[in-house]
């Protein structure tokens, strides 16, 4: 009796074990099933490419390239503001920082990763926003930088946690083979303890990139939502995920422009698991 | 020599700044949340109904609907995250299907929130016809969070000292057994800070409820798992920007409440990680 | 009567050929030492005959092994367990209480009788000599326990489940003298009524307590005989290399 209750219960455990599988196949099923019936009314080449985003005009103009050019612009705005001082700040936390502060600050950035982006949005609203108009004199503060700047907010808790694990992984015996050469702590962290955590970082500062790209409500809420491709950081533009969360509403239920919408949810998901997968290559490659 | 150590104190004192950077704002976000919106709490924030269009009265409705769609989220994902995780721990070889199943995990955790949305909106809404309902809502948070569930379980499964397992197993347990009496039990707290973790950020989240299940404007409370249901995220981001004329503590108010909800469940998990790792004794 | 009966045993770890060719038989009653250098085999051995070495995944192995005569790979793995127990060699007390340690193997094989089960562990904790230092603190946890004191509770533990075999894999290597003699003199005491293996790094130990000894060497066994005959004239060289220090 208890032998087969066991086996009963082993059996579970496995259809679990292959639940991840089992949702990843799920998702991009019922995202394909939705989105590629948009390739009926225009080429894939049209959609990637084209110019023009007026989903609702009649015939619809389906082209996302100012979406990703928005996407793209957002994300190396954060990028460029994230990764220096995200991994900067790591190699404070694994190296400098003493022992009490060290703990304190990795749950203060653990605090940070865990503020919802709406939150970060709101408080971007109704901070950064104007800032960046009264700063730069423009006629609205909802922009691409101000979309880089709440967004490197959020990709660098994820930069500093995970590029801060790489350093601390790094063996002690490297450390100490430089102090014993005369080496100075900071030249020890560029020459030896950085090029060793290289993968990791490399991985760290991805996973946050990926965090960038996928996120909607903050970009939705502060970057203005002009589908029109930038000509500089200081305008509004469109991500791919704001145009998703703020057109879902209206587009009807099997329209050109539902599927359109879906069809931009697989370019999104084929991105995020590029990024993904590659990044955790990256996390276990051993030196 | 002094080249070197003045190089030293320079690069030391840039990534102090680095660190000062992330942090201080930070903190300026949590104290400005704090201070604008502090005034808004009262009983009747808390309790009431929105009233006038969400300018007045209160936010009881998101609050209570962030609660049930937190529920149903982890009553979908902590079984079977749990479960997972135990396969991945105690039963899977290092094999072609089992590189394949953490891949998917991987992915999974990568999915951008919005995609989530859509699927759940094309999946629970639309095929199986649940319509945008708590059921909606909290299967797709549900899925959402599954590999937080997974990944934090099963490294507190990992920690456990294959010792243990051994003299169970020579005592003549079965496997199922070992897990049960002497794994499980000893990874708990782990487990334990995992779904936490997984409940905050399910409260958090905007985009998977956009379309599965958020409703702008419901005065009643909603009455069972196929209705609709206001959400404190949601509801923050409708009265930020789509409704004219709020007054600025209601917003604040609103921010400050969904920030302390979720910023109490990370800190409980976080507290829970460090006494665990502290009181353990192996 | 023989319990292990070994026919050109050969065991690997992935590439590692760690058990060649070995012969060997374990007779009932009695305590049989098992000694040799570091990566001979004795524990690989030695956790051949409880299915230990199961849990490895690159494990094969080939040839005969027997327990009462049945083929080792195919009696029930908990049966045999329950049967062949094993003493580790650092003290390894569940995260349990004295008593939860000593019950947690009847009550896995389903024993839920309170009374039976105190009945139980008092006999075990007293065949262990351990019961009169801990009578009055069952509840307490195990690892409160000096590290001789919770070896004895592994072996009592072991006791509890009412094997015929036990094993002990380098029991005393993490214990100070007189917790090991204790240990050994629980050992003399049990053979009486239970068949012992014991694999110890000591070999002074094995002169003590073993009425046979077997020495292996690189994954083969050496030489087997009875426990004087090994200590005062061995057959093989290696053998007396060994005793006398020579190498290992």
């Amino acid at each position: 009796m208890r032998k087969f209750k066991e086996f009963i219960i082993e059996k579970l455990i496995l259809i679990c074990g292959l639940a991840s599988i089992f949702f990843v196949v799920l998702i991009f099923l019922f995202l394909a099933k939705e989105g590629l019936s948009v390739f009926k009314s225009v080429t894939p080449f049209n959609f990637l490419f084209g110019k023009s985003w007026y989903p609702i005009s009649e015939p619809p103009q389906l082209g996302i390239l100012p979406l990703i050019f928005g996407s793209l612009l957002v994300t190396l705005g954060a990028a460029i503001i994230s990764i220096p001082i995200g991994v900067a700040c790591a190699v404070y936390i694994a190296e400098i920082a003493p022992l009490k502060i060290k703990e304190i600050l990795k749950a203060g950035i653990e605090l940070l990763a865990a503020i919802p982006s709406v939150v970060l949005g709101f408080i971007g609203m109704v901070t950064l926003v104007p800032w960046v108009k009264s700063t730069f004199h423009l006629p609205t503060g909802l922009t691409a930088l101000s979309g880089s700047i709440i967004l490197a907010f959020m990709a660098m808790p994820t930069i500093v946690s995970i590029a801060e694990d790489a350093l601390y992984s790094v063996p002690k015996s490297y450390k100490e083979g430089a102090f014993a050469l005369g080496a100075t702590h900071w030249q020890t962290i560029y020459r030896v303890l950085l090029p060793a955590a290289s993968s990791g970082i490399v991985a760290a500062v991805m996973l946050g990139i990926g965090r960038v790209i996928g996120e909607t409500m903050a970009v939705m809420m502060i970057t203005g939502n002009a589908a029109v491709i930038p000509q500089s950081i200081l305008v509004p533009v469109r991500t791919l995920t704001a145009t998703i969360a703020a057109e879902m509403g209206e587009a009807v239920v099997g329209s050109e422009h539902y599927f359109a919408l879906f069809a931009i949810g697989i370019v999104l998901f084929i991105m995020s698991f590029i990024i993904n997968v590659t990044a955790d290559l990256f996390l276990h490659k051993r030196r | 020599m002094r080249n070197t150590q003045r190089s030293q104190k320079i690069a030391f004192f840039l990534l102090f700044l680095a660190t000062l950077l992330i942090v201080l704002p930070v903190g300026l976000i949590v104290v400005i949340i704090i201070q604008k919106g502090l005034p808004a709490i009262n009983w009747q924030f808390l309790s009431d109904i929105p009233r006038q269009g969400m300018r007045t009265g209160g936010i009881f409705p998101a609050i209570i609907g962030t609660l049930y769609l937190v529920l149903g989220a982890i009553i979908f994902a902590l079984p079977i995250g749990l479960f997972a995780a135990i396969y991945l721990s105690e039963y899977a070889k290092d094999n072609m299907l089992n590189r394949i199943i953490k891949l998917a995990i991987v992915n999974l955790s990568g999915v951008p929130s919005v995609v989530y949305g859509l699927f759940g909106l094309a999946l629970f809404v639309v095929f199986l016809k649940f319509g945008a309902s708590i059921l909606s809502g909290s299967l797709t948070l549900g899925i959402m969070i599954l590999p937080i569930i997974i990944t934090t379980s099963r490294e507190a499964l990992e920690s456990v000292p294959q010792s243990f397992r051994e003299v169970s197993l020579s005592l003549g347990a079965s496997k199922w057994q070992t897990i049960r009496h002497i794994v499980l039990p000893n990874a708990i707290p782990g487990i334990l800070t995992g779904t936490i973790l997984g409940l905050g950020r399910a409260a958090g989240e905007t985009a998977p409820i956009l379309f599965t299940v958020a409703a702008f404007y419901l005065p009643c409370l909603p009455k069972s798992i196929f209705d609709q249901a206001m959400a404190l995220p949601y509801h923050l981001y409708v009265i930020s920007t789509q409704v004219p004329n709020v007054d600025e503590k209601v917003r604040y108010g609103t921010a400050l409440v969904l920030l302390t909800l979720v910023l109490f469940m990370n800190l409980v998990a976080i507290i829970i990680r460090y006494n665990f790792r502290k009181k353990k004794k192996w | 009567m023989v319990k292990f009966n070994a026919k050109n045993l050969n065991i690997w770890f992935g590439q590692i050929h760690a058990l060649k060719g070995v012969n060997i038989e374990v007779e009932a009653n009695e305590i049989l030492s098992v000694i040799g250098p570091s990566n001979s085999g004795k524990t690989s051995f030695l956790r051949m005959l409880n299915r230990l070495n199961d849990l490895y995944p690159g494990f094969k192995m080939n040839g005969i092994l027997e327990f009462d005569n049945e083929d080792i790979r195919k009696i029930d793995v908990e049966v045999l367990r329950k049967k062949v127990g094993m003493v580790f060699a650092l003290p390894l007390p569940l995260p349990l209480s004295i008593s939860e340690n000593v019950a947690y193997g009847i009550r896995m094989h389903g024993i839920k009788n309170r009374s039976e089960i105190s009945e139980i562990v008092e006999r075990s904790l007293k065949q262990a000599y351990l019961w009169d230092e801990v009578r009055d603190r069952l509840s307490v946890s195990a690892f409160k326990l000096s590290g001789g004191q919770q070896q004895r509770l592994c072996i009592a533990r072991t006791l509890a489940v009412e094997p015929d075999v036990i094993l002990f894999d380098e029991p005393c290597s993490g214990l100070d003298p007189i917790s090991t003699a204790k240990v050994e003199e629980a050992m003399l005491k049990l053979k009486k009524d239970y068949t012992i293996v014991l694999v110890t790094n000591n070999v002074k130990q094995a002169a003590r307590v073993g009425d046979r000894t077997a020495f292996f060497l690189s994954g083969e066994l050496v030489e087997l005989d009875r426990t004087e005959k090994i200590f005062t004239a061995p057959s093989d060289q290696r053998t007396d290399g060994y005793i006398r220090g020579k190498f290992g």
